[in-house]
């Protein structure tokens, strides 16, 4: 139930966020969700695509350093508390996250979040055995 | 003040035959006590005897940074360790360290020749001396210490670093003499003038500076700033530490004291002498020291030289400022850093081989800054930003226990780092020196 994440190191410089992305637009590659984690000099831009091996082609060829994750995409109740729900059944097991990030649509009515796990096929089963539904790949990219 | 006036105006026929007498003598003491040279003079076909004078010097085999390395730590020393009574260590190209070892004849040839730097700097016995030059197994702060003795001066071994004191001791003993890095000497100024310090005011009337190249212009600066006479010294470990050469006050070059350290210009590529004033490398056969003597030792500094006389009275042969490496070389704050050591912590890091490059540069009045951009490749990059601060603040450790000064690390794009024919060159040294 697992899903591919693409991660791509840029710098921290202008206009390159928006190179990467035109990149894929060319491409005609769709972002489903996307998270950038920074520092003073570089950053990751992680995100959940709806052609990752594509995508990771498209970066190689342009020299642009890019890897596929394994995440976990879960549906979590869009009400208050609906997170917390889903952290306590994950703090219980002793599960570390060790980021999340949302998706931008809805694959129900709940919302969709996208986790990063040091075990993900262990989060799967503990995710699905406490009734928390996680959405596979197959589902994700026909959003 | 000439220290010693006998040998440093010997006319230069004299010194000639001076030279050559202490060359026959150290040809035969090496192939008698190393067998490094033993070694290395038999596979040339050269035996003691052929060495009949300084001429025959050019049949003599050259000896290199990497020997060194190679014979860590004492393979290289004409004497069993404990004739040695002291020892330093510099950094080498890659690994192990450069070794090197003094008997109390050679620091007493360490005195010698830095007694007549300092004088030929315009010391004055009685002077005080600020030595700033760091103490331990740099060459640099006992170099001077040794010779500040022995010409009666009186010393003050202040060491690098602590700023403040240091600009507390000038105000408050007012020292004759700065010894330190040349940009060192400037970094003083920055924190003087903000601690509003009128630096002409400055007690320093002369400064020695060295163990990195500087320009005249610079040079000047300093003159300016401190109103001093600011004077240049050349030396390497592996030929004595300072000491080698000095520029007097006339400043038309620095004098080499060739009557210990035998000079040769060459071109690197022919290994043939270059005619006198044109540029080569700089070879230098240490005639005298017994713990670790040096034959046609390869310093890998571009220099130039010349026999004319110098309005001081001294005869000895003077080199220009060093132009210039025939290696990669390069040397920040007083630290010899080889781009190979970069590599070889970035291959023990990851096992991979990134590309990376050295950028040094020098903010006016500032110290040297050196970053290290290292591009990061799929073997090295992680979704996670935990990992990759622990890889960036690997890299810095390490690289900073193998050069011993503080660097930033700078992790880049694939294909950021310049390539010149498909190799990525290694240093871009923004400093204007």
């Amino acid at each position: 139930m697992k899903v591919r994440q693409i991660s791509v190191f840029l710098e921290n410089r202008k206009g390159r966020l928006y190179e990467v992305c035109s990149l894929l637009g060319e491409a005609e590659i769709n972002i489903r969700a996307l998270t950038i984690a920074e520092t003073e000099s570089f950053g990751v831009l992680r995100m959940v695509v709806n052609k990752p091996a594509a995508a990771i082609d498209l970066f190689r060829k342009h020299h642009i350093t890019a890897n596929l994750t394994d995440v976990v995409a879960v549906e979590v109740p869009d009400k208050p508390g609906g997170l917390a729900e889903v952290l306590k059944v994950l703090s219980n097991e002793n599960m570390n996250v060790e980021y999340m990030y949302g998706f931008v649509e809805k694959f129900s009515e709940k919302a969709l979040l996208v986790f990063r796990f040091d075990d993900p096929e262990r989060a799967c089963k503990v995710l699905a055995s406490a009734g928390i539904n996680v959405v596979g790949e197959k589902e994700i990219l026909s959003l | 003040m000439i220290w010693n006036e006998e040998i440093e105006t010997m006319p230069l026929e004299n010194l000639k035959n001076l030279q050559s007498e202490r060359l026959v003598n150290l040809v035969h003491y090496v192939y008698e006590h190393s067998p490094f040279y033993r070694q290395k003079l038999d596979e040339t076909g050269v035996s003691p005897s052929d060495i009949r004078g300084i001429e025959d010097i050019n049949k003599l085999p050259f000896t290199t940074k990497l020997d060194l390395r190679d014979h860590y730590p004492f393979g290289l020393f004409s004497l069993p360790r404990r004739e040695a009574v002291e020892i330093h260590v510099s950094s080498g190209t890659t690994g192990n360290p450069t070794v090197v070892g003094y008997t109390r004849d050679d620091l007493k040839l360490w005195s010698e020749v830095m007694a007549r730097s300092l004088c030929c700097a315009g010391a004055k016995p009685g002077d005080l001396l600020q030595n700033a030059f760091g103490y331990g197994l740099f060459t640099g702060g006992l170099g001077f210490h040794y010779g500040a003795l022995a010409m009666g001066l009186t010393v003050i071994p202040c060491s690098a670093g602590q700023t403040k004191r240091q600009l507390k001791i000038m105000q408050d003993f007012k020292p004759d003499i700065l010894s330190c890095t040349p940009s060192y000497c400037l970094y003083m100024a920055d924190e003087a003038k903000e601690m509003g310090l009128d630096t002409r005011q400055g007690s320093w009337r002369i400064g020695i500076f060295g163990a990195e190249p500087w320009s005249t212009s610079m040079q000047k600066e300093i003159e300016e700033i401190w109103n001093m006479t600011a004077t240049d010294i050349y030396g390497m470990s592996e030929i004595i530490g300072p000491g080698v050469a000095q520029e007097c006050t006339y400043k038309q070059g620095l004098h080499l004291f060739s009557d210990v350290f035998y000079p040769e210009v060459i071109d690197p590529d022919s290994d043939k002498p270059v005619p006198e004033g044109q540029d080569g490398e700089l070879v230098i056969t240490t005639l005298t020291k017994q713990a670790i003597p040096l034959l046609r030792y390869r310093t890998r500094d571009v220099v130039n030289m010349t026999t004319q006389p110098c309005p001081c009275g001294r005869t000895s042969p003077r080199t220009s400022k060093i132009k210039g490496r025939t290696d990669d070389m390069i040397v920040v704050r007083g630290v010899n850093v080889f781009p190979s050591q970069i590599e070889g912590v970035l291959l023990g890091i990851e096992g991979t081989h990134p590309h990376y490059q050295l950028v040094i540069d020098r903010q006016a009045h500032k110290l040297d800054e050196v970053e290290i951009l290292v591009e990061v490749d799929e073997k090295i990059f992680s979704d996670e930003m935990k990992q990759m601060r622990m890889l960036e603040q690997k890299i810095k450790k390490e690289i900073e226990g193998v050069l011993s000064i503080g660097v930033t690390v700078k992790l880049v794009e694939p294909k950021t780092i310049q390539r010149s024919e498909g190799k990525a060159s290694r240093v871009v040294d923004k400093r204007v020196l």
